[in-house]
């Protein structure tokens, strides 16, 4: 990024006030050199007691049994996917920003990258949640690996989609945590470099790997991140393709379709950018970082949902196109049923929350509108929830049979569970913001020059 | 062993770039710069080669995949082959998902690791710094003082605009 590259005068600038370098780093880093707030504190504490009633929860259902669920012979499957797709799409925002932009050399990710990548951990980790309970007995959840072990060496099934899953799953985690503190490595030495205090420079400073910011390290460090933002792209699209697999290899109505991978990866996408709007819009003003994470970041972003929410919505007119066009009357009655079976109220909540709101960000007016954007973020949040519920349930609860046909609701277990889960992540996310650089600040730096243009 | 440095320390990247350039004009080796983010067109005067870690990459990458696909076809096919939806024991095509996120896996993994080693970076590793700030605002060159005339490089250093010349062991 040489400093001669020109920039137009006519673009906003990234970052929108002038900073020396040290004053990037006092912005960022102060709130974790500081004594928490008391608005931190409320927060944290509300979210680890949602996550400790969570934990009570799961311990009640893995004592008695997944039989507290409001699952029933036909419905095999409902709350429990529901959510573990819902949040591992919510994820999907977070690898994108840093791989797929990288790739494309937006720099305007700089700034909104690492909170991003940090919400793909956590909503990941409330993702995989969900396999351990269904598990019925999570301490043997070793058992879904290929292990050398005394059933006669009887291996796991590999023609299996679940299985693929664990593969998919184990590696978008543990690749996208190491991508993660890979870029954090940089911002630990900084940290530690101007730490007051014997414990933070001891506890960064042995996060930080001795790093000391030598350009020969600098140049392998920028390869490797080329690197994993390459491996990282097809990961990340791999694995909703992989989740959406675990329907579309079946041969339900409703579920056995071809559209699925692209279809899952865009609504991966469109959810995940929902959750970063959600979540960077309330923390910028917070944490005061309206001059880093600017509304020129987040216009962009609403750009991103408004385009995502449109393939979404092709994908739905797509499938009932098909389901018409195959011939095929359980096809048909499955789409059909969808949108006007007694489910319709959740098929018709997920069209006006995906496919209608966000194209109110047509318009510069409201998608700069702060307000407007973090409701609209929430509809789509909603609304991608309930696209997996109905995907999921409506396909299920009318099957082949007219006498076993049959409704879900879900019982408090899988509700209370539910929200046990938003805790996991809120708890996470605030010791995030509390513990870490929430800004790429080596990153910020980098672009600082170019972010600033012609000033 | 410590080594002696002549070091400058500069305010921002530019006045870095053009003391180093003045210092390879007279033929002086720079033994490295350090700076608090990557400052791009400081490879060619370092002299440094293309970094090793895509080959790492590859052949961790290629190992995964080899591994990966082995022992799903063995595991499947040839330890103990059951029949299931009627489905070849070595099912190629359903084996891909798991080939390629090992591939993946590896590949990842692997060159992180080599990154680490590479750079000599390990958890809790003791901390070499010329200033306090080279992490946050501060940019050094640093000159090995046996392959260079110390005052030579000192007043190319001085006069190129370093806030701070000094010499240093590290």
């Amino acid at each position: 990024m040489s400093a001669e590259e020109h920039v137009s005068a006519l673009r906003v600038p990234l970052v929108t006030e002038d900073r020396t370098y040290k004053q990037i780093s006092d912005d960022v880093l102060s709130t974790l050199e500081q004594k928490p707030s008391k608005a931190w504190i409320i927060a944290f504490l509300i979210s680890a007691s949602v996550l400790g009633i969570g934990f009570l929860t799961v311990a009640y259902q893995v004592g008695t049994g997944i039989g507290v669920w409001g699952l029933n012979k036909t419905i095999g499957w409902s709350w429990d996917i529901t959510n573990f797709v819902f949040w591992v799409g919510i994820g999907h925002a977070g690898t994108l920003i840093s791989a797929i932009l990288l790739i494309f050399r937006q720099r305007w990710r700089t700034a909104i990258n690492r909170s991003a990548e940090a919400m793909t951990i956590f909503a990941v980790a409330c993702a995989g949640i969900y396999p351990l309970i269904h598990a019925g007995r999570p301490w043997l959840l070793y058992w879904i690996f290929p292990y050398p072990n005394t059933h006669g060496d009887l291996w796991v099934n590999f023609r299996s989609p679940l299985l693929w899953d664990v593969f998919a799953i184990s590696t978008y985690l543990t690749v996208s945590l190491v991508f993660w503190y890979v870029g954090l490595i940089p911002d630990f030495a900084n940290i530690r470099d101007r730490a007051n205090t014997w414990l933070r420079k001891s506890i960064y400073g042995a996060l930080s790997f001795g790093w000391n910011g030598s350009h020969k390290a600098w140049h392998h460090f920028e390869v490797l991140c080329l690197i994993l933002a390459g491996l990282a792209t097809p990961l990340v699209l791999s694995v909703h393709t992989i989740v959406s697999f675990d329907f579309a290899t079946s041969v339900i109505p409703g579920w056995h379709t071809t559209i699925f991978p692209p279809y899952f990866v865009a609504g991966a996408i469109f959810s995940g950018f929902g959750m970063v709007l959600t979540l960077l819009i309330v923390a910028r003003k917070v944490m005061n970082f309206e001059n880093y994470i600017t509304e020129s970041h987040i216009e962009a972003m609403c750009k991103v949902v408004l385009l995502t929410g449109m393939m979404v919505g092709l994908a739905y007119g797509t499938e009932f196109f098909i389901a018409w066009y195959s011939a095929n009357e359980y096809e048909q009655y499955a789409f059909i049923n969808r949108a006007t079976g007694p489910y319709w109220w959740a098929y018709w909540s997920m069209i006006s929350c995906n496919v209608i709101s966000p194209q109110f960000f047509w318009f510069k007016k409201l998608r700069t509108n702060m307000t407007f954007i973090f409701i609209i973020s929430i509809f789509v949040n909603i609304g991608m929830w309930f696209e997996r519920f109905v995907i999921i349930t409506t396909s299920l609860h009318r099957d082949f049979l007219p006498s076993s046909w049959a409704m879900y609701s879900p019982t408090w277990v899988e509700v209370v569970t539910f929200i046990g889960t938003f805790g996991l992540f809120f708890t996470l996310f605030f010791l995030f913001i509390r513990f870490l650089p929430a800004i790429a600040v080596a990153e910020v730096k980098s672009v600082y020059k170019y972010a600033r243009g012609n000033k | 062993m410590k080594k002696d440095f002549v070091i400058g320390i500069f305010e921002d990247e530019e006045a870095l770039i053009q003391s180093a350039k003045q210092l390879r004009d007279k033929n002086i080796e720079i033994d490295d710069f350090y700076t608090p983010f990557p400052v791009h067109g400081l490879d060619e005067l370092l002299g440094i080669k293309r970094s090793m870690l895509p080959y790492v990459t590859f052949l961790a990458g290629a190992f995964g995949l080899a591994l990966a696909m082995g022992m799903q076809v063995w595991m499947s096919a040839v330890d103990w082959p059951v029949v299931i939806g009627g489905k070849p024991f070595a099912s190629i095509p359903a084996f891909i998902p798991v080939t390629f996120e090992l591939t993946i896996l590896f590949g990842a993994h692997t060159t992180v690791l080599a990154f680490f080693v590479i750079n000599k970076l390990w958890p809790g590793k003791e901390v070499q710094l010329f200033d306090q700030e080279q992490t946050e605002s501060k940019f050094i060159i640093a000159v090995d003082k046996t392959k260079a005339s110390a005052d030579e490089v000192s007043s190319i250093l001085k006069s190129s605009g370093a806030l701070e010349v000094k010499e240093a062991q590290q």
